[in-house]
């Protein structure tokens, strides 16, 4: 009998109940109180983050038939979820009296209630759910401004997502057509079968065709090469914590969803997936660097540097089961990388010229003498992506290339090494005008445009990114389920 | 303890950053002082204490460790040694002696008291660190604060590039350390981090190419901070661009943390390997000290002089260390004696440099350039600058009577029986330094007067002040009291220098 334990699903449930509600609610709100769905929406975070809390020790187990709650899910949870709570405290300075305010936080939950639903699916028809339950509300979260630039991003955030969707309901059919079945414990099994039968190098062909198509729409979520184009659009073309969102949130899902259809769903003697796997970290890396070498804008060279940490990421996955240190590296990297990218996010959403939102690196000189708490965080933010130590990145860095070694992927670690040189050069460019001398006029700030709410969440996630450097063993020990 | 003395100028940081920075200058400076001095008291009292505290089973004193990821085998630990205690003192004499230097500073005097109470936690944090990744993190943040000191107050626009070139190449240089950390671990069982045990299990004793590699990785990472040729080439822009007191810090404390890793962690991680290449270690030395020397004869310009002489002596540190990987040839006293000079030369360059540099620092902030052929016929008017000046110089090539002798005499003994012509080359470096250090001497001091008059010099020049000598004469004097009576350092430098020789020979 299928067990159907909505217990279970509590995080989920108030999600999507906190959506639903605030839709209905927000009809009906005057516009200078609509902030109150804000609130809902980070009230579901919390109620969610309790529950999983509750339940994070519970035995695993699958929902639905094809729901797995297990430590990767609830340690997914924890990162989205705080991730969300993050965004909205970003978030709530530019959305404030907004004539589509409700509207944004009602996208923003059903957003991340697709990444957490891609965090679990053990079944490739979720899967695919999901990953429209994670798109479809972005698609129109980026379009919310309704500027040239936010349009023109939505459009090409939305052609690449609907060919992605597109590429991976097909590759979907070819899976099924390949082991016949949609869930991954099955489809391990029946393709592992049908491999060794008559005519298995044709399955195993079908199949591997049938990876390469579910791996590139899952690689459009994550940001990744070769389906990355939209990234540096996006995040340029919209408000600084649109981006931050759409860099982060789903990235999580995405990534933890190919974790675990790689690790559960096809067996590797089958198709040798990690090395693909390896050359797309590769190439993210690689390509995301050198792109972000000579931007001048903040939030584009910030679109680049989030395609070159997906690469990083995309390490662990690579070595998903030949180490056993993949599974805890990937979360802590995930978890770390949410919450200083969310920072670095913020702080552009907290920093304002004269007349406008800082977009340039330009409109961040002298910042160190206006703000010097969000100059600080800024640098932590900027460093930890860096990977310097004592911020939570670095751990993650450290784990995944441990990982990488030790799933005799060596070669991997040397070029991840190598960008992260590199990546220092492009994000030193952004931190040395913080510090210019200015006596410039222009460069004050907008004097009613003091942003509370971005500049604290700023400053929270810049400590929360210390917070998981120095007490990263408790988070390790958490994401890898021995507590 | 330990713990206390690493962290007080954080917590001193802390308590700075909290005060609003329109209050004077001199309290900034003043909450520095008073910091360093406590701190150089604590490691006093650590000193002192030392044989009646004793040793734990691992040969560390005052150890801490406290779990931090313990699934990845990574602990907060903290010990010191014979090997770690001097250096920790040369530290915060150092960060003193900069701190009295820099009463005089005028620009943005808050921010810089802080990076400056942030390096100096990281400095000694680094030193007293047993395990990998702590050991990283300071040597990864000694680069992020060092980067800030050299952009933020460095000469001129010019200090932006060469701090992005400093950061860009030391940092390169800290992640093949980390990757070498990374290949110690995953060889040891149960994988760890901890430089005791790691020490002690020797995983990688078996040599082979996966243990070259990860020497390789260590040894790259530790080259470019020492630095050694080939790998120096960022040095001279972040010393020539870096303030005075910057530099004295990063010739000082920071390349010592370079040195200190081939000590700490190479030589007694990675035996088999140390042996098998310690003669590439030693010629690198040769060409170091060499190249260094004949190069810094050929500058004109007085702080890129110093720099390279920096490197002639790290030259030196390498000779002795790498003659101690020599096992077959040359018997344990010899190759003990030539480890030991490679850590009195640590401290004494420690000191000395700190003093050039500083002494450097008075020089631009007179004349407002460092180019030697501006200068002429100094000792005239600063006879208390000329007299210091060559005391400092003749103590940094190697005069008997400071500590620079001790040090450079115990790695010659001591390494020559190992490989005679090498070290043979080595020694025409102190010709080449004693003849760079007569020239420069002879061009600022002697001959007709004449100074620079750029825009905005006074054109009256000002002999030492109090706060520059208070300063400087403290270095001084201890690299001459370790010339005259080293025994107080030796005793403690010599067991532990032993111990890491039966721990290479193994």
């Amino acid at each position: 009998m299928m067990n159907e334990n909505l217990a279970a699903l509590i995080p989920e449930l108030a999600l999507l109940g906190a959506a639903v509600l605030g839709l209905l609610v927000g009809a009906w709100l005057p516009r200078r109180r609509q902030w109150l769905v804000g609130v809902l929406a980070a009230a579901a975070c919390l109620t969610g983050l309790v529950a999983t809390g509750l339940t994070y020790l519970h035995p695993a187990e699958t929902v639905f038939g094809s729901y797995t709650v297990d430590t990767t899910t609830n340690a997914s949870r924890l990162i989205v979820l705080v991730a969300v709570l993050l965004a909205v405290g970003a978030s709530a300075d530019t959305t404030r009296a907004h004539q589509r305010e409700t509207e944004y936080w009602v996208l923003l939950l059903l957003g991340a209630l697709g990444a957490v639903l891609l965090c679990g699916a053990t079944d490739l028809l979720l899967l695919f759910a999901a990953f429209l339950l994670a798109s479809i509300p972005l698609y129109a979260l980026v379009g919310w401004t309704k500027t040239a630039a936010g349009t023109e991003a939505a459009m090409k955030y939305y052609l690449s997502g609907a060919f992605a969707g597109v590429t991976m309901i097909a590759g979907v059919t070819l899976l099924y057509a390949a082991g016949g079945v949609t869930a991954y414990s099955a489809l391990r099994d029946s393709l592992t079968v049908a491999a060794s039968a008559m005519g298995g190098r044709s399955t195993a062909a079908l199949a591997a065709v049938g990876l390469v198509a579910v791996l590139a729409g899952l690689a459009f979520k994550a940001g990744a090469v070769p389906a990355h184009f939209w990234v540096p659009d996006v995040s340029d073309g919209t408000p600084a914590p649109i981006a931050g969102i759409i860099t982060t949130v789903p990235k999580i899902g995405a990534l933890v969803a190919a974790y675990r259809m790689l690790s559960a769903a096809i067996p590797d003697h089958l198709i040798d997936w990690p090395l693909l796997v390896a050359i797309l970290a590769a190439a993210s890396m690689t390509l995301g660097n050198l792109a972000a070498f000579l931007q001048n804008s903040a939030q584009r060279l910030l679109g680049y540097s989030a395609i070159s940490q997906v690469g990083y990421v995309l390490m662990a996955l690579a070595v998903a089961t030949r180490t056993g240190l993949a599974a805890s590296a990937l979360l802590l990297y995930l978890a770390a990388y949410a919450v200083t990218n969310l920072g670095a996010f913020a702080v552009a959403a907290a920093v304002t010229t004269s007349d406008r939102s800082a977009r340039t690196l330009e409109d961040y000189r002298g910042l160190a003498r206006r703000r010097p708490a969000l100059a600080a965080a800024l640098v932590i933010c900027l460093l930890g992506l860096v990977g310097t130590p004592p911020t939570g990145v670095f751990l993650g860095k450290l784990a995944v290339f441990i990982a990488a070694v030790d799933g005799g992927m060596a070669w991997l670690t040397v070029l991840a090494v190598i960008n992260t040189v590199a990546s220092l050069f492009y994000y030193l460019r952004w931190i040395a005008p913080l510090f210019a001398d200015v006596r410039d006029q222009n460069a004050t700030e907008h004097p009613r445009a003091t942003r509370p709410w971005a500049s604290t969440t700023a400053l929270a996630a810049a400590v929360g990114s210390l917070v998981i450097g120095v007490g990263g063993g408790l988070l390790t020990s958490l994401f890898s389920g021995v507590l | 303890m330990l713990s206390l003395i690493v962290f007080l100028p954080a917590a001193v940081a802390v308590v700075v950053a909290a005060l609003p920075a329109r209050l004077p200058a001199r309290l900034f400076v003043g909450a520095w002082i008073a910091a360093a001095l406590a701190d150089l008291a604590l490691i006093v009292a650590a000193w002192v204490r030392l044989p009646v505290a004793g040793v734990g089973p691992g040969g560390y004193a005052f150890e801490v460790r406290l779990p931090w990821i313990p699934s990845a085998g990574i602990s907060y630990h903290l010990g010191v040694d014979g090997l770690a205690l001097p250096l920790l003192a040369m530290t915060a004499v150092l960060f003193l002696a900069c701190g009295v230097f820099a009463l005089r500073e005028t620009r943005r005097v808050k921010p810089y008291v802080l990076l400056f109470l942030a390096l100096q936690t990281v400095s000694l944090g680094l030193f007293a660190a047993l395990d990998l990744i702590l050991f990283f993190l300071f040597f990864d943040l000694s680069i992020v604060f060092m980067y800030f000191v050299i952009a933020g107050w460095g000469h001129a626009e010019r200090a932006r590039s060469a701090a992005l070139k400093f950061f860009l190449y030391t940092f390169l240089g800290s992640l093949a350390l980390l990757l070498g950390f990374i290949l110690v671990f995953l060889a040891a069982t149960p994988h760890t981090f901890d430089i005791v045990e790691l020490a002690a299990a020797n995983p990688l004793a078996a040599g082979g190419p996966y243990a070259a590699l990860t020497l390789l990785a260590i040894g790259v990472g530790l080259a470019v901070k020492t630095p050694t040729v080939p790998f120096h080439t960022w040095l001279p822009p972040a010393h020539t661009e870096a303030p005075a007191t910057g530099s004295a810090i990063l010739a000082g404390v920071l390349l010592k943390m370079g040195t200190y890793g081939f000590v700490r962690i190479a030589m007694p991680l990675l035996p088999t390997s140390w042996r098998q290449y310690a003669l590439v270690v030693l010629i690198v030395g040769v060409v170091s000290v060499v190249y260094g020397a004949l190069v810094a004869f050929a500058q004109t310009n007085l702080k890129r002089m110093i720099a390279y002489t920096s490197i002639n002596h790290m030259g030196y540190v390498l000779v002795g260390i790498g003659a101690a990987g020599i096992v077959a040839a040359g018997d344990a006293q010899a190759r003990t004696l030539a480890t030991t000079g490679a850590l009195v030369q640590m401290v004494s360059h420690g000191l000395i440099t700190g003093a050039l540099f500083l002494l450097a620092g008075v020089l631009y902030d007179r004349g407002h350039t460092y180019e030697l052929g501006a200068y002429s016929g100094l000792a005239a008017r600063t006879p208390r600058f000329a007299a210091l000046f060559a005391v400092a110089a003749f103590a940094s090539l190697g005069l008997p009577g400071f500590s620079g002798f001790i040090a450079e005499f115990q790695i010659f003994t001591g390494s020559l029986p190992a490989a005679p012509i090498p070290v043979a080359i080595a020694v025409t470096g102190i010709l080449v330094t004693a003849a760079l250090f007569l020239v420069a001497l002879q061009r600022l001091f002697l001959g007709p007067l004449r100074i620079p008059d750029a825009p905005g010099t006074p054109h009256a020049v000002s002999d030492l002040r109090t706060g520059e000598l208070l300063a400087i004469v403290p270095l001084l004097s201890l690299a001459t009291v370790i010339g005259l009576a080293p025994r107080f350092l030796l005793d403690l430098v010599e067991p532990a220098a032993a111990t890491v020789n039966t721990l290479v020979a193994r």
